[in-house]
């Protein structure tokens, strides 16, 4: 990866050491390689019509930027703040109190002072107060403004492409400012402009096309979910047949493409393959709506409804009756708390009630769409699925809550309780760093770039070092989470941070465990490793 | 950065308020003409502020969710700090107005070795209670200067304030307290040096203004001494709304009154309007209920999105191939 | 407005806050206090004049007076000499109330209307309504 050992990585932060200079006096901001993801692509941008597409490269002097950008990102604050009384009050009540300086992982695993929240949200809150505040148009600097040139955009650029959108200072604040929510705003300014990056602007032109981020074609889903059912044939000797857009299905089944695609995602794939056969649920899979996810996200509220409508449009043209969401972080944000607002009344779909337990979800019953996690926690309840914990002996697990399941939807106790129910080893990893206090990743809101490897480790330091506190502590050596993402960014983290940790998702586990009525005696577990006590078989 | 303009400021506040009255003798306009100004200001700019907020519309519901959502019914949840109804939001709004619940939570982080420890740290939420409710009490005990009959609640307030009868006039528990508070406020401004980093002039000003503001009224009270009664008479008149001058009032008590006209007068247009901002913080004061009951956005708008049509257009030949279903053959 | 009715309300509540010590003295006479300084030990007197200036008494009689306390009780000091010279014997009901004998009609009329109650009377004699002995 070229980077320093980790040791070193994090010896030279020191949270208590600022720069000399005051912050607004420390541009233009140095692009540091390893902080910044690549510019966006114009064919990309082009393709879901953003404006000022052209192919954007972060570290040229001359950005080609439109003639009156200063004027488009002004006129863009003024909107927003009629628009969103979140933005609206959070640029005018902070305090500066300091409560989210250190709660922050980026300023944590960097030490930079403007990656702790409040300094984030100055950089933006300066340029509002510039152009929007009495106290700002009459003491300029001296009261923390300051005008909008190229390089104060450059900075807003660097820094708000380095938050996740985590929210974990959100819950800290005594007036509930959050981040999120400014840096939501802030990328949508910057996407006026045409500011995104590569690795959210190609996912965002993938899935219009194709209905998913990474790009992958109705044929190839298929074949692919063909691919996975071999290998469950080859583990239980159960032959599953996924059914793929059928009309009529009582469920419609989302999860993030990430599930189709890569170690270890796919294992949780083949798990809600195993789980549906097994209960013999009715439902479907849809090549169009392949992706819960929603890159658009990172890009603007507008993108985001543009993605994400697709999933109610299939389950109206499939006719079912809900939907089932897997385990994914953002995806989960975006469902609970945007996309019935966005796409409602959901009136064609009926009242989410689980066809095995007769559980009627009523958390769900104007959106219509119940998450993976309590939808198998009621089948466990109900006593529906046999386990056989032992095949997970080998497994000494924690439990990794994502950011958006957390602070943006609550769920926290229902992955809980299946983990407890499918292996017999689970540690906590300790309270300041679970729950609603979890540490990010390191690698949200689009920030799981290749070449951003750096920042990603830095920013995943506190999660990696819970995580080692349990691994010296209890041996833990897996780490079971419900995000897609996680799982692409949680692998490289625990190499570099504390290998021999490897990341699960939950209903790997659970598919894992599950003994499925007529399965033959299982050796090896959905990796297709053996099991514990099979190895010399 | 700025504490030398800050305390620049407030120093000239004071100089200007001491050379008005005790040089110029324009007592009238610092005690009858500033004070009413300031109250309009403060009142009118107040309303006016959060009215702004209030024609921005919540668009999304976003609340911060800080503990189990409501799902299935044997899965207890948090029902203050995840709401999902109003009376919830109403819980939790009163636990974060009165008791700085989520300040409460705050941890400290710090690397040692190469490691990350977080650990509780209640410092600031003590520091910040002890303040406002200070201050708080301050302000109704002054109250007594502004109705002819003290209601026996002030009274109440006043003799539990002063409980520990300590010296003539008793020594006020809260004028101690804030005094504290005040300089734990500011000391964290000066020697945390990430709370260093973020401070503004704007950040010190109120800090620095309320210190003086404490400073003249403890003065006046214990050391310096003034004529109480002329003072009620002023602040009866204005409270009546017949304004006086009376004779014998020193410079001292025009130069508390016109920090507080000051503060008031500010207020609006700081950062001093989190008190009603509060209020309004949509990532507190909604029920995490959106996936039981819509919320509507009042100015969403259709957009442009790929139709099921179009995605079978394109990829018409390769599903049939696969054996995918499709619409038109 | 959006949420209109609750921001109103809010907003009510916090104008009736902000103006209750305008609102709470509607309808109310406006009394001043007028200490009274015409009992028959002070009419004897050629020149009215109390042991100190009489904008000296009104500010600061209360550390006077605590001082005063010290003096007699703790110091056993019991003469004072006044700014200008003359001496007074330290007592509260020697020298006061010797000549503000109207409790009620002089150091009441202040006190209450500045709701301020001393603890003088926990100790000493309260005096009489129309003056003590």
């Amino acid at each position: 990866m070229g980077l320093p050992r980790p040791e070193e990585l994090i010896s030279k932060v020191n949270l208590k050491k600022m720069p000399s200079r005051w912050w607004m006096d420390t541009l233009p901001v140095e692009f540091k390689p390893g902080f910044y993801c690549y510019g966006a692509k114009g064919k990309n941008l082009e393709y879901v019509n953003f404006p000022n597409a052209r192919d954007f490269h972060v570290t040229d002097e001359d950005w080609r930027l439109p003639d009156d950008w200063k004027k488009i990102v002004i006129e863009g604050i003024k909107q927003r703040i009629e628009r969103f009384r979140t933005f609206h009050v959070f640029m005018d009540i902070c305090v500066r109190c300091g409560a989210c300086a250190d709660k922050c992982h980026f300023f944590i695993g960097t030490g930079d002072p403007k990656n702790m929240p409040v300094l984030r949200a100055e950089l933006l809150r300066s340029v509002y107060r510039k152009y929007f505040t009495t106290g700002g148009k009459l003491f300029g600097r001296n009261g923390g403004a300051r005008d909008l040139d190229i390089n104060v955009l450059k900075e807003l650029w660097y820094y708000f492409y380095q938050c996740t959108e985590c929210r974990r200072c959100s819950l800290f604040c005594p007036y509930g400012i959050d981040t999120a929510e400014i840096t939501i705003i802030a990328r949508e300014l910057l996407n006026l402009l045409g500011l995104n990056t590569d690795w959210i602007s190609g996912p965002v032109a993938n899935c219009y096309r194709t209905g998913n981020h990474l790009g992958i074609e109705p044929h190839t889903m298929k074949s692919t979910l063909e691919f996975m059912c071999n290998d469950i044939e080859d583990i239980t000797g159960i032959k599953i047949d996924p059914p793929i857009n059928k009309k009529g299905a009582e469920i419609l089944f989302v999860t993030p493409s990430g599930d189709l695609f890569a170690d270890p995602g796919i294992y949780n794939a083949m798990g809600y393959m195993m789980l549906f056969h097994e209960i013999g649920l009715d439902y479907t899979w849809s090549t169009f709506a392949s992706e819960g996810g929603n890159f658009g996200f990172f890009t603007s509220m507008e993108m985001a409804k543009r993605l994400h409508t697709k999933i109610y449009e299939e389950a109206k043209r499939l006719k079912v009756k809900w939907i089932i969401g897997g385990e994914c972080g953002h995806m989960w944000r975006v469902w609970h708390q945007y996309h019935n607002t966005w796409y409602g009344p959901v009136d064609f779909l009926e009242e989410p009630v689980s066809p095995i337990t007769g559980t009627k979800f009523e958390n769900a019953k104007s959106n219509k769409i119940v998450h993976i996690s309590e939808f198998t926690a009621d089948l466990i309840r109900h006593g529906v699925l046999k386990f056989d914990k032992s095949r997970n002996d080998n497994l000494i697990v924690t439990f990794h809550d994502s950011c958006n399941p957390s602070r943006g939807m609550g769920l926290f106790e229902e992955p809980r309780y299946i983990i407890k129910n499918v292996c017999n080893h689970f540690y906590e990893m300790p309270d300041e760093t679970i729950r609603e206090q979890t540490f990010c990743c390191g690698g949200g809101s689009g920030l799981n770039a290749g070449e951003i490897m750096e920042l990603r480790m830095r920013g995943g330091f506190p999660r990696a070092n819970a995580v080692r506190y349990v691994h010296e502590k209890f041996g833990v050596n897996t780490l079971a989470n419900i995000c897609a993402i996680d799982r692409a960014t949680l692998p490289p983290l625990m190499d570099y941070w504390v290998p021999g940790v490897r990341v699960s998702g939950v209903t790997e586990l659970v598919a894992n465990a599950m003994i499925m009525k007529g399965e033959k005696e299982r050796t090896m577990n959905l990796r297709m490793e053996p099991l514990p006590g099979k190895e010399e078989e | 950065m700025g504490i030398g303009l800050a305390f620049i400021i407030v120093l000239g506040l004071i100089l200007f308020a001491y050379i008005g009255t005790d040089i110029l003798g324009l007592n009238s306009l610092f005690a009858i003409v500033i004070p009413y100004a300031a109250v309009v200001v403060f009142v009118i700019g107040f309303i006016r502020r959060v009215i702004k907020w209030g024609k921005s519309p919540v668009p999304f519901r976003i609340p911060t969710t800080a503990g189990q959502q409501f799902s299935l019914p044997w899965i207890k949840y948090s029902k203050i700090d995840n709401p999902s109804t109003g009376f919830g939001v109403a819980l939790r709004m009163f636990f974060e107005i009165f008791f700085f619940r989520s300040l409460f939570r705050n941890t400290k982080a710090e690397i040692m070795n190469g490691k990350l420890f977080v650990g509780s740290n209640k410092w600031l939420w003590i520091g910040a209670l002890a303040f406002h409710y200070s201050f708080l009490i301050i302000l109704i005990r002054h109250l007594r200067f502004f109705m002819l009959q003290t209601p026996w609640c002030i009274s109440v307030i006043d003799s539990i304030d002063s409980f520990w009868q300590i010296g003539l006039p008793m020594i006020y528990m809260t004028d101690i307290i804030i005094g504290a508070a005040l300089l734990y406020l500011l000391g964290r401004r000066i020697f945390n040096p990430q709370v260093k980093y973020i401070s503004l002039p704007s950040d010190y000003f109120p800090l620095f203004l309320i210190i003086g503001i404490i400073a003249t009224g403890v003065l006046m009270r214990y050391f310096a001494k003034v004529d109480v009664t002329a003072i009620k008479e002023l602040t009866l008149g204005l409270a009546y709304l017949k304004p006086t001058v009376p004779e014998g009032i020193g410079s001292l008590f025009y130069i508390h009154l016109f920090l507080v006209s000051v503060l008031f007068a500010y207020f609006p247009f700081s950062k001093l309007m989190h008190m009603g901002g509060v209020f309004l913080s949509p990532t507190r004061n909604l029920a995490n209920n959106n996936r039981m009951e819509r919320h509507v956005n009042p100015w969403d708008y259709p957009v442009k999105h790929r139709h099921y049509e179009e995605y079978e257009d394109e990829f018409r030949d390769k599903m049939k191939k696969a054996g995918i279903p499709v619409e038109k053959e | 407005m959006y949420d209109g009715w609750k921001i109103i309300l809010g907003l009510a509540v916090f104008v009736v806050i902000v103006t209750l010590p305008f609102t709470m003295s509607v309808g109310k006479d406006y009394v001043k206090p007028e200490p009274k300084i015409d009992t028959p030990e002070i009419q004897k007197m050629e020149k009215k004049q109390c042991i100190e200036s009489k904008q000296y008494m009104r500010e600061t009689h209360i550390k006077l007076l605590y001082s005063w306390k010290d003096y007699a009780t703790r110091e056993g000091k019991r003469v004072y000499i006044a700014s200008d010279g003359k001496q007074y014997n330290v007592s509260l009901q020697n020298t006061c109330m010797k000549c503000h004998s109207n409790k009620e009609k002089f150091c009441d009329e202040c006190h209450n209307y500045v709701n301020v109650k001393p603890y003088c009377w926990d100790c000493h004699i309260e005096p009489k309504v129309g003056g003590l002995k």
